[in-house]
């Protein structure tokens, strides 16, 4: 455990140094100009020129990507293009938004998933399979954008029932995570019911129905901790497809978190928001398959011995 | 000659009794308001900040030697209260205010504005304004890293400040009216450590009280403003992060103020032709010009005939329908607020026979393959479409590129890269009601360089010495003769064709119904929405 652990850590920078490399020379490499773009319209050439020696852009390419490491040992993501600001004060002050509206959206997606596809393994072949089935189809096609002006259209604007937009509040994070959810709770159900009609029929099922078990019992302690585990293991790689929902969710909804920022930083070429925001998101994208990679054993006895 | 101008009234006087508000309601004290934006707000640091978004709340955080009548382009003695210009128009002599102080209790002294303007210049600062101080003596020691300080900046004493110039510069009072002219007091930058931009400390009419990153900015009136009853309303809640649809159904609701982005293209006509919605609707005309860039130094534009030619096939209107009728056909380079602006100039008039014609003199009867570059986001790709289709009418086959904004301006700072481009998203608005500021960045032959503006790559060096000698005229006394000088440099631009001028796009902001005041100070030409003058209907 020790081992593996210690093994995944190593990994893990490695992938982060392998980020922060690729990202670096591929913003670096855009013909756009963060001085430029800096100094404005009316920026004479020696404004633009003493804009960009300030910010060390005059530099070679690696000597900045160097630089950029030095700071990054030391934990310092360094200063935001156009705000001034420390790009970690500005990450630290979105990110709990971004981490709720993600643990949010993730129990939507697990809870409606699993529901779902239980029920539809259950009854397979049948009407409601088919239904739960065809919904999940147009749960994981919707595009997130069209969800979330509809959500808020309805149930905001004309029901009344949550606010439109903001922060702060459980009712805040329910549109959002709703919006997050659906897209994942269509794949949940599909892997559930898939991964719970194996585990119906196998042996172990057969014996414990035969032995006289109440259906239920039969589904929720002896087949459910079963067909779980592809589950967990998704819900880890899932934080990386999150990230990307984040973005237009957190627009629409004017949720305060990391996906804005980086959105504005991109219109802005501000290049330390985009890399801090990037190694962020790879950053939790690591830590959510480290997770997921140690709790498997505890659902699953038989990974342990692997 | 001495011209002496001393204000005999206070500036509050002229800003309670400006003609533009006579007529109007008389603005009530009192009401906080919610304004909402989708991005963020960059830095509220006056010598950065250049957003449309950032510098209507820089203009009312900080105060300047000068600044405009609401509403208008007057421009006014603000923080000084009186000042006179040398006859050479090299000599500007600022009286301050006595007894102004900064929101920190400490009283502003002449040290304070010419650490201010220093600060705006050096460039560790990073700011994009410092060109607009060319004109100051010791400006290239400065910014060449010879000094810290500008030599020609005096302060005789605690009321008076002295600006030496090293050329005449007409727009001299008009960069004393710009927020990089900002007065910032030094303890409180310092105090900062490089994030005065989140943490402001100025002398005008608000204080922002708090800030939380990403969600709200909250500011306050400020009691001790030296400008009486200013501003009306107690509290600014700026909400960020919201969506323009959202922002607009919040409006409707009553939840908001003033949705600062305005309305999306989508619900514009629905909102307009609703019961209320004329009344919420505050479309107002700003200092701006949409237009197609012709690069003379790429082929076949370098001859004036095709550019001409392009000129007379470009259908405007059809332009301006697109855009919901937001804004209007352009004829010439400046807009029609700008002073030198010329009514009777009629420029090249849509006519798809003649502009073949002149293809076929010009040796193009079949037209020719080129490329039009325009930035990516709705509404300018449609607009680029259409401007390939009228190409299309005349025989000129166009590609057209829509890119991120930040290559498209690389492009054209980059020497033969880019044939056409449409400015749209990136238009010119002028910095200040001056048509200096319509020319040299743009269409000088200074801004003909590499990481430049001049787009066209435009270099007319009879022009360039005519728009030197305007803006040499500083004396006061000449202004009408200068604004004519420059009226005709523009219409004689024209006659080269650099540019198809093409809209000039109003500005709309969407309001509730409690607001009260007139239109042109929620687009105010100098600051957008002008939060000094703004007030809630009692």
């Amino acid at each position: 455990m020790a081992t593996l652990l210690a093994k995944r850590l190593v990994q893990s920078c490695l992938i982060l140094l392998g980020v922060a490399a690729i990202t670096f020379v591929l913003l670096y490499a855009l013909p756009a100009d963060p001085a430029r773009m800096l100094a404005g319209r009316s920026a004479t050439a020696q404004t633009v020129e003493n804009i960009r020696r300030e910010l060390g852009l005059d530099q070679p390419l690696l000597s900045q990507f160097l630089h950029y490491l030095g700071n990054l040992v030391q934990g310092d993501l360094g200063r935001s293009y156009a705000q001034k600001t420390e790009v970690a004060t500005l990450i630290a002050a979105r990110l709990p938004a971004t981490l709720t509206l993600m643990a949010a959206g993730i129990f939507v997606e697990v809870l409606l998933g699993l529901t779902f596809g239980i029920v539809a393994a259950l009854n397979r072949g049948g009407a409601i399979d088919r239904i739960v089935m065809a919904s999940a189809f147009v749960g994981v096609s919707a595009p997130q954008f069209v969800v979330a002006l509809l959500l808020l259209y309805v149930f905001a604007a004309t029901l009344g029932w949550f606010p439109m937009s903001g922060y702060g509040t459980v009712a805040h994070v329910v549109l959002p995570a709703m919006t997050l959810g659906i897209l994942g709770a269509g794949w949940y159900a599909r892997m559930a019911r898939s991964a719970m009609i194996d585990v119906l029929n196998q042996d172990f099922v057969r014996t414990a129905r035969a032995k006289g078990l109440s259906g239920r019992r039969v589904v929720l302690r002896h087949a459910l901790p079963n067909a779980i585990l592809p589950i967990v293991a998704m819900i880890g790689i899932d934080i990386g497809q999150f990230m990307g929902g984040v973005v237009v969710v957190e627009a629409v909804y004017g949720w305060p978190g990391i996906g804005q920022l980086a959105w504005q930083a991109i219109q802005q070429v501000d290049i330390p928001i985009i890399m801090g925001v990037t190694l962020t998101s790879a950053f939790a994208i690591i830590v959510g398959n480290l997770v997921a990679d140690l709790i498997a054993p505890m659902i699953d006895p038989r990974i342990r011995s692997h | 000659m001495f011209n002496r101008w001393i204000l005999t009234t206070t500036t509050a006087a002229v800003l309670a009794f400006s003609p533009l508000l006579a007529h109007a309601e008389t603005p009530a004290q009192g009401g906080e308001i919610v304004v909402t934006y989708k991005d963020d707000i960059t830095t509220l640091d006056p010598h950065i900040g250049y957003d449309w978004v950032n510098w209507s709340m820089i203009k009312s955080l900080f105060s300047r030697l000068m600044d405009y009548e609401p509403g208008t382009a007057n421009l006014v003695p603000s923080l000084a209260e009186s000042f006179e210009v040398a006859p050479d128009g090299l000599t500007y002599t600022f009286k301050l205010r006595k007894g102004v102080k900064f929101t920190n209790g400490r009283e502003i002294v002449a040290g304070d504005v010419k650490y201010s303007i220093e600060r705006a210049v050096n460039p560790k600062t990073q700011g994009p304004g410092a060109g607009f101080f060319g004109a100051i003596k010791g400006f290239d020691d400065l910014t060449g890293g010879k000094s810290e300080l500008l030599s020609g900046i005096e302060t005789p004493d605690d009321q008076t400040v002295v600006f030496h110039l090293s050329r005449p510069d007409a727009t001299f009072l008009h960069v004393m009216a710009i927020n990089f002219a900002s007065v910032v007091p030094k303890e409180a930058v310092e105090a900062a450590a490089g994030d005065f931009g989140k943490k402001p400390v100025g002398s005008g009419s608000l204080i922002l009280k708090d800030w939380t990153i990403g969600q709200k900015l909250v500011f306050e009136r400020n009691p001790d403003y030296f400008v009486k009853d200013v501003p009306h309303v107690d509290k600014v809640t700026v909400e960020v992060g919201q969506e323009p649809l959202v922002a607009l159904l919040r409006l409707q609701k009553g939840e908001v103020d003033i949705a600062g982005d305005g309305i999306p293209p989508a619900k514009f006509l629905e909102i307009k032709n609703s019961p209320e919605g004329a009344a919420m609707i505050v479309d107002g005309e700003q200092l701006h010009t949409g237009y197609i860039t012709l690069n003379t130094k790429v082929k076949p534009f370098d001859d004036v005939k095709v550019r001409r030619a392009v000129n007379m096939a470009i259908n405007k209107e059809r332009i301006t329908r697109i855009l919901n009728g937001r804004a209007t056909a352009a004829n010439q380079i400046l807009p029609p607020l700008m002073p030198g602006y010329d009514k009777a100039f009629t420029g090249y008039a849509y006519d798809v026979e003649k502009a073949k014609a002149l293809l076929a003199e010009a040796g193009h009867p079949d037209g020719f393959e080129t490329v039009l570059y325009s930035t990516n986001t709705d509404p300018q790709p449609r607009i680029a479409q259409a401007i390939q289709q009228d190409l299309a009418a005349i025989g000129i086959k166009a590609e057209v590129r829509a890119l991120a904004q930040g290559n498209v301006i690389a492009a054209g700072g980059t020497e033969g890269e880019a044939p056409m481009i449409w400015s749209g998203g990136m238009g010119w608005i002028a910095d200040f009601p001056d048509p200096s500021n319509f020319y040299g960045p743009i269409l000088g032959c200074s801004g003909a360089v590499s990481g430049g503006w001049n787009w066209p790559w435009y270099c007319n060096e009879a022009i360039d010495k005519r728009a030197g000698e305007a803006d040499a005229m500083s004396d006061p006394a000449k202004a009408a003769e200068r604004q004519a000088a420059w009226g005709k440099i523009f219409t004689d631009v024209m006659a080269d064709a650099p540019w198809v001028p093409v809209i000039n796009e109003r500005r709309v902001v969407a309001k509730s119904l409690r607001m009260g005041g007139p239109d042109n100070i929620y687009i105010d030409p100098t600051r957008v929405i002008n939060y000094d003058a703004i007030f809630v209907k009692p």
